[in-house]
């Protein structure tokens, strides 16, 4: 057994032990690296959405009774769904917007699945705050949709971005048809 | 150390075995201070009082408060209503940490001032910045916790700085909260770590105070120049203890008038109205002591090459505080006193106008004027960090420094050690 790990320095069988030591670092390290990394996972993991708040993440809602011109708000996973029954001038104003002059470009087409409808997450992409324009006594903004007071982001009719510093327009969360006047959002 | 004969034959037991009075007696009693050192050098141990006060009060305010979304808010109305004496514990906390940030500020710009974190201090400072660092997480989860309209949205606003991250903001934004907005995950989470963080803080002190401590270091003084031997030095106790200790009651004189008289004048009146995910405050500040760092962060709404305005503020915002960091290293002319560096002095209170410029304008709506302005106010902040500092490196000629610290102040040094007279600057003693 002496004879194969060489303990002396300089000796000639020291290169061979010194290669195999380092073996032994790298691997035990590479090892502590993983187990490390094992040991934080279910940590770092346990913050993230819990299950029962996975399981919150669908909602039904009934659209029979809003009325042409109005808008409701639900709450689905904690924030603000934005569901604007459009009048055929908003939905005209949004559709007659040529895409190019757009910050974030996008048809109105591809933001409603019914044009009546309109369907988004109530929450301004910029730093999320709640933008006003639901009620009709609210700014509403230059583009007659929806105006972030926080920082001055206005929203336009299909609510897409126009000016201000948000990034895109209000998010369309997915959502479905169920039947002709309800939908379930998640 | 000089070892120290203890005459109480417990005291002397122990520490013979654990040196616990000794290092006491070297660190607090005989360990020396520049003679020359002003009140502006109290602030330390003021805001160790005050983390002191804070870690206190906090304790017993989470012996009543619940950290949950339907009863955080009732929970504090109830300490402020019902608990005894709930109402002072509670207006001291809120109030400690106002007046925590005021020591720490005062306790940063004197070291800017001096030139503290010069050699061979640069490490002592970057553990300061790391505990301001702490300090302004710590706050501004604490703050989330009476979850009032101001908690939620400063809380949902701040964590959604971290979408603008690129890939992966989004889920690092999800993971923060636990779930899909600012929810009661989010809040028990930011209680457990408002819980622990001061602690932390505890911790890092310790370490600060080692590295002020540690052989060849010390305190700064006001003229910025190495002490040479003992005509330069007073005992910590009873000079600075007393000193310290007078310092201290002043400040809680005021602390504490604000605390009794105008508990609320620091706060938000919004945040008496209970968290409503669905109503934003059309005006949402932080706490003051954010202000200038809100208004970097706001002051840039354009998009820098392929970086967006968000990222890009969320950038500048951080960059703010890691430019202290690295201060040490960007100003490195030899004389660390603005006292003897007329240039840097000027500068030195321009950047203190153009930091409360900036907290101004971070309390004003992100309407023209005041965004031009806060712009302006970002530029010179960095442009005094980055430019003018280093551009001081090469062109300041520094007034003539006194031979050492006690010949000003004994009057052409009547009382020198032989051979110590001589002082050039930045010299070892």
């Amino acid at each position: 057994m002496a004879e194969t790990v060489s303990s002396a320095p300089g000796g000639h069988g020291a290169h061979a032990g010194e290669t195999r030591r380092d073996f032994l670092y790298l691997a035990t390290a590479a090892a502590g690296a993983v187990g490390a990394a094992a040991v934080a996972w279910p940590f770092i993991a346990s913050m993230n959405p819990a299950a029962d708040t996975l399981a919150l993440a669908t909602i039904d809602v009934d659209l029979a009774a809003i009325q042409v011109g109005q808008s409701i708000t639900v709450t689905w996973r904690g924030k603000p769904v934005f569901i604007r029954h459009r009048t055929a001038e908003e939905i005209a104003t949004a559709r007659a917007v040529p895409v190019s002059d757009l910050k974030d470009p996008q048809t109105d087409e591809a933001r409603v699945q019914k044009a009546q409808w309109l369907v988004m997450v109530g929450i301004c992409t910029h730093l999320g705050c709640v933008p006003g324009g639901q009620k009709t006594s609210d700014v509403k903004g230059d583009y007659s949709g929806w105006f972030c007071p926080c920082h001055g982001s206005h929203y336009d009719t299909s609510g897409r971005i126009r000016k201000g510093p948000a990034p895109t327009n209000l998010l369309v969360p997915d959502y479905r048809f169920t039947n002709d006047t309800s939908i379930r959002i998640g | 150390m000089t070892s120290v004969q203890w005459k109480n034959p417990v005291v002397r037991w122990v520490d013979s075995r654990f040196p616990v009075f000794s290092w006491l007696h070297h660190e607090y009693n005989e360990y020396p201070m520049p003679r020359n050192c002003n009140y502006l050098w109290s602030f330390g141990a003021i805001s160790m009082v005050m983390l002191v006060t804070m870690i206190l009060t906090g304790l017993f305010l989470a012996m009543h408060y619940t950290a949950s979304t339907t009863t955080a808010f009732t929970s504090v109305e109830r300490i402020m209503r019902d608990v005894n004496y709930g109402w002072l514990i509670r207006y001291v906390h809120m109030n400690g940490a106002s007046f925590f940030f005021i020591a720490v500020y005062i306790h940063i710009f004197r070291g800017l001032y001096y030139g503290s974190y010069k050699q061979p201090r640069e490490i002592l400072w970057m553990i300061g910045v790391v505990i301001m660092l702490l300090m302004m997480a710590t706050a501004f989860m604490g703050y989330v916790l009476p979850w009032g309209q101001m908690s939620f949205w400063g809380a949902t606003v701040i964590t959604n700085l971290f979408s603008a991250i690129p890939l992966v903001g989004e889920a690092i934004v999800t993971w923060l909260w636990g779930g899909f907005s600012v929810d009661n995950a989010t809040l028990n989470r930011f209680f457990a770590l408002h819980f622990v963080t001061p602690f932390v803080i505890f911790g890092v002190v310790v370490l600060h105070v080692a590295a002020l401590h540690a052989p060849g270091v010390g305190s700064n003084n006001p003229r910025g120049i190495d002490m040479k031997g003992p005509q330069d030095a007073v005992p910590f106790n009873p000079y600075m203890t007393v000193k310290d200790s007078f310092a201290i009651v002043l400040f809680l004189i005021v602390f504490l008038g604000f605390t009794f008289y105008v508990p609320n004048y620091l706060g938000h009146p919004d945040n008496y109205i209970p968290a409503n995910p669905l109503v934003t405050p059309p005006h949402i500040v932080p706490e003051w002591y954010f202000l200038p760092f809100y208004a970097i962060l706001r002051a840039i709404n354009f998009n820098v090459l392929f970086i967006d305005a968000k990222l890009g503020g969320v950038i500048a915002m951080f960059g703010a505080i890691a430019v202290l960091f690295v201060l040490p290293f960007i100003d490195r002319h030899p004389v660390r006193s603005a006292r003897y560096r007329p240039l840097y002095r000027k500068f030195f209170w321009i950047l203190v106008a153009n930091v409360i410029v900036l907290g101004w304008v971070g309390a004003k709506p992100a309407e023209q004027p005041y965004v031009a302005i806060g712009q302006v106010a970002t530029f010179w902040y960095f442009f005094h960090f980055l430019v003018i500092l280093p551009w001081l490196n090469f062109v300041e000629r520094p007034d003539p420094l006194p031979t050492s610290i006690a010949e000003p102040v004994l009057k052409g040094g009547g009382r020198l050690a032989a051979g110590a007279a001589t002082a050039k600057p930045m010299e070892k003693a």
